[in-house]
């Protein structure tokens, strides 16, 4: 087959040696801001996307191509391992089959591309049918990589959800995993005059209201078959997990056991919740199973112990935060209490989120948090062996609660500037930071999907 | 000095005491002669004030009285209250609201009015048969403040929790939710669970000072909820504190 890239396990090497070449190269001690290409030494692979061609004059057609052509590039754009040729710099085609592109066209300047996207959108009978087509632009008698075909109802939102389909198998095989275009991002608007979970896509459209509680609503976190939705809210007897159930579209029976019960935390396989209770009259970390029951506590430390996440790699470590000393610091520990280790040296730190490969920690810091060190909150990553950090984001604005995508190469989070906060995208590296929430309140603690 | 105070409270409670019980034997043929006050024993003196001391139906009046070197205080029409103390009433038509104070030196009376205007909406229905409403309760049990990052209940805060702990002593049918606040900066999860600890300290001081930990109950408002929202160390103290409310 054409296809011959980094597999899985070399795209999480990447992330990897760029934290590690960054603590070699400026000591543990005086860690700061490195420039590290994500691609480094592997030169990104550059693709094209055609603007699909109009398979129909129904009136419908202009408006759904559109959004597809747009969707399309931009995720594929959002990918961060592809070199998506600038639509200025492509042919003046829209090839709509394999018949009719002129691949040479493609491979020469200024396009060079080595693979291009073309197909055809039209609308029949009120069903929208798009054929799509990924292509090598060398001389081959295999050009062909993809050729899909996807029909849906004719409308905005399903022309886009085919792109990002169609963006997600490009990835896939270009990049050797799962591409993040179909995920969605669960998070906290107070947009309605209160804090309610949300939902969007992962590119920052389609955004949906899920709960009306009237009151707080904090912290979701999605079930990782995409089921059901964790969070806290605030109630009559104070806050409480709740769960909202994404097939029924309301709220499901949970245990509400009040004691201020906080920060839900999904294990990878589904089967246990973290969370922070103080039924004893201080927060510590529990463990609960998927139906509330068998809960535990796992800590016992006087003082804050909240924000659970787990190693979705193992399931068998949680890393939280825990004010046990003063100011709070990111811990990991077994998920049975045991080899507590702390991972930061000061400052405050909170929000950690395990990577999907189970090597790293992403969490918002600020190293010089105190009464007249209003330091700049930004977000980090760190590699759990060896303690090396790298530092994300660099003092535009307040930046907190990260959530890794499911790739491994996007982190979310929240930004706040101007007295307002929004939810912004990255890569691991920090680079191609995208605001994605537009105003409409405060948009704020963002969780990735698992798919 | 303080125990000596104590003791003769104590001799005069009793005294009082056995006075009251003596005025309940209804059957005694004769009663005794008064005692006799004695010679050095201070003549009360009682003061109450309404305010405001007009009000249009439906409102409310917040009555304040004090007293000195008296055993028994009573409002006509309440029974007996606090050597001082403050309660809301919520007088339908104009009140004239008479408090007795009685000590071993004789006895004090004052009164005051609270006038209600004719028409206006309806009268609402007293908060609970305490007619303490969240105001009155807010005026007298006053707030914890803390330090930044911090839960512990510093030495300043003390007398706020004797005082709040002799209130709630001294209104046993009071159930109270104790509020744990803090200030803007920071992660908001991390607050609330800081916040919660807050909470849980002036709860288990007020425990401390006598109060049954049956009736405190503790929520943790994190970040959500201010009470000040300008961005100086003078605002942020303000939102960090324990609040009391009552809990209905």
């Amino acid at each position: 087959m054409i296809v011959s890239l980094p597999g899985k396990s070399l795209t999480l090497r990447f992330l990897l040696s760029f934290l590690l070449m960054s603590g070699l190269a400026c000591g543990v001690q005086a860690q700061d801001w490195v420039h590290i290409e994500t691609n480094q030494g592997n030169p990104k692979i550059v693709v094209a996307a055609a603007d699909f061609k109009a398979g129909s004059a129904d009136p419908l057609t202009g408006g759904l191509k559109s959004a597809f052509d747009q969707t399309l590039y931009n995720d594929l754009r959002a990918a961060g391992i592809l070199d998506v040729v600038s639509k200025s710099m492509i042919p003046n085609a829209t090839p709509g089959t394999p018949q009719e592109i002129n691949l040479a066209q493609w491979a020469a300047a200024p396009s060079s591309a080595a693979y291009v996207a073309f197909g055809t959108l039209g609308v029949n009978g009120g069903r929208l049918m798009v054929q799509g087509y990924l292509y090598q632009t060398a001389n081959s008698p295999n050009a062909q990589v993809l050729g899909k075909q996807y029909t849906d109802n004719a409308n905005v939102q399903a022309s886009r959800e085919i792109a990002h389909r169609f963006a997600d198998e490009i990835i896939q095989q270009l990049g050797g995993i799962p591409g993040i275009a179909e995920t969605k991002i669960y998070y906290v608007s107070n947009r309605t005059g209160n804090k309610e979970i949300w939902v969007m896509d992962y590119d920052g459209m389609n955004e949906r209201q899920l709960t009306h509680l009237g009151t707080v609503s904090l912290s979701p976190r999605v079930s990782p078959d995409n089921a059901r939705v964790a969070f806290s809210s605030l109630g009559k007897n104070g806050w409480s997990l709740r769960m909202f159930s994404l097939d029924l579209n309301r709220l499901v029976a949970f245990p509400a056991w009040g004691d201020t019960t906080l920060s839900p935390a999904w294990s990878s396989d589904g089967s246990r919740l973290a969370f922070s209770s103080a039924r004893t009259g201080d927060p510590d970390i529990y463990v609960c199973d998927a139906s509330g029951n068998g809960e535990h506590r796992v800590t016992a430390f006087r003082g804050p112990d909240v924000s659970p996440t787990w190693n979705p790699k193992s399931n068998a470590q949680i890393a939280w935060i825990s004010g046990r000393t003063g100011l709070p610091q990111v811990y990991i520990m077994d998920a049975d209490g045991g080899n507590v280790q702390r991972l930061t040296d000061g400052g405050y730190a909170s929000a950690p989120s395990w990577s999907p490969n189970g090597e790293l920690l992403a969490f918002a810091w600020n190293r010089s948090y105190g009464p007249g060190a209003p330091g700049g909150e930004d977000i980090y990553v760190m590699d759990i062996a060896s303690k090396r950090w790298t530092q994300l984001t660099h003092g535009e604005g307040a930046n907190d609660a990260p959530s890794w995508a499911p790739d491994g190469r996007h982190i979310v989070f929240q930004r706040e500037m101007g007295g307002h906060t929004e939810i912004w995208m990255m890569l691991a590296d920090g680079t191609n930071q995208q605001q994605l929430t537009h105003g409409g309140g405060s948009n704020t603690m963002p969780n990735w999907s698992w798919k | 000095m303080q125990r000596m105070n104590r003791n003769s409270w104590f001799v005069a409670a009793s005294l009082a005491a056995m006075l009251t019980i003596a005025g309940c034997h209804k059957k005694t043929p004769a009663p005794p002669p008064p005692p006799a006050p004695p010679a050095s024993a201070p003549t009360p003196v009682a003061e109450i004030n309404a305010n405001p001391d007009s009000i249009n139906p439906g409102d409310a009046s917040v009555l304040t009285w004090k007293t000195t070197d008296a055993n028994t205080v009573s409002i006509v029409g309440m029974g007996a209250v606090a050597t001082s103390g403050t309660t809301t009433v919520h007088p339908t038509q104009t009140t004239t609201y008479h408090l007795i104070a009685q000590g071993d030196g004789g006895s004090a009376d004052a009164t005051a009015t609270v006038t209600v205007n004719a028409g206006g909406p309806p009268p609402a229905n007293n908060v609970g048969e305490s007619n303490i409403d969240e105001n009155a309760f807010e005026a007298a049990v006053k707030p914890v403040f803390y330090d930044y990052d911090s839960y512990d209940v510093r030495p300043d805060a003390q007398s706020t929790i004797q005082a709040d702990a002799n209130y709630l002593n001294q209104h046993p049918e009071l159930k109270v939710v104790v509020g744990g606040y803090c200030d803007e900066r920071g992660s908001t999860e991390y607050n609330l669970a800081l916040g919660e600890n807050r909470a849980n300290a002036a709860k288990q001081a007020l425990v401390s000072a006598g109060v049954s930990p049956g009736r405190l109950r503790t929520v943790s408002y994190g970040k959500e909820k201010q009470f000040c929202t300008d961005h100086t160390e003078a605002c942020w103290q303000q939102n960090r504190r324990a609040q009391f409310t009552l809990d209905q």
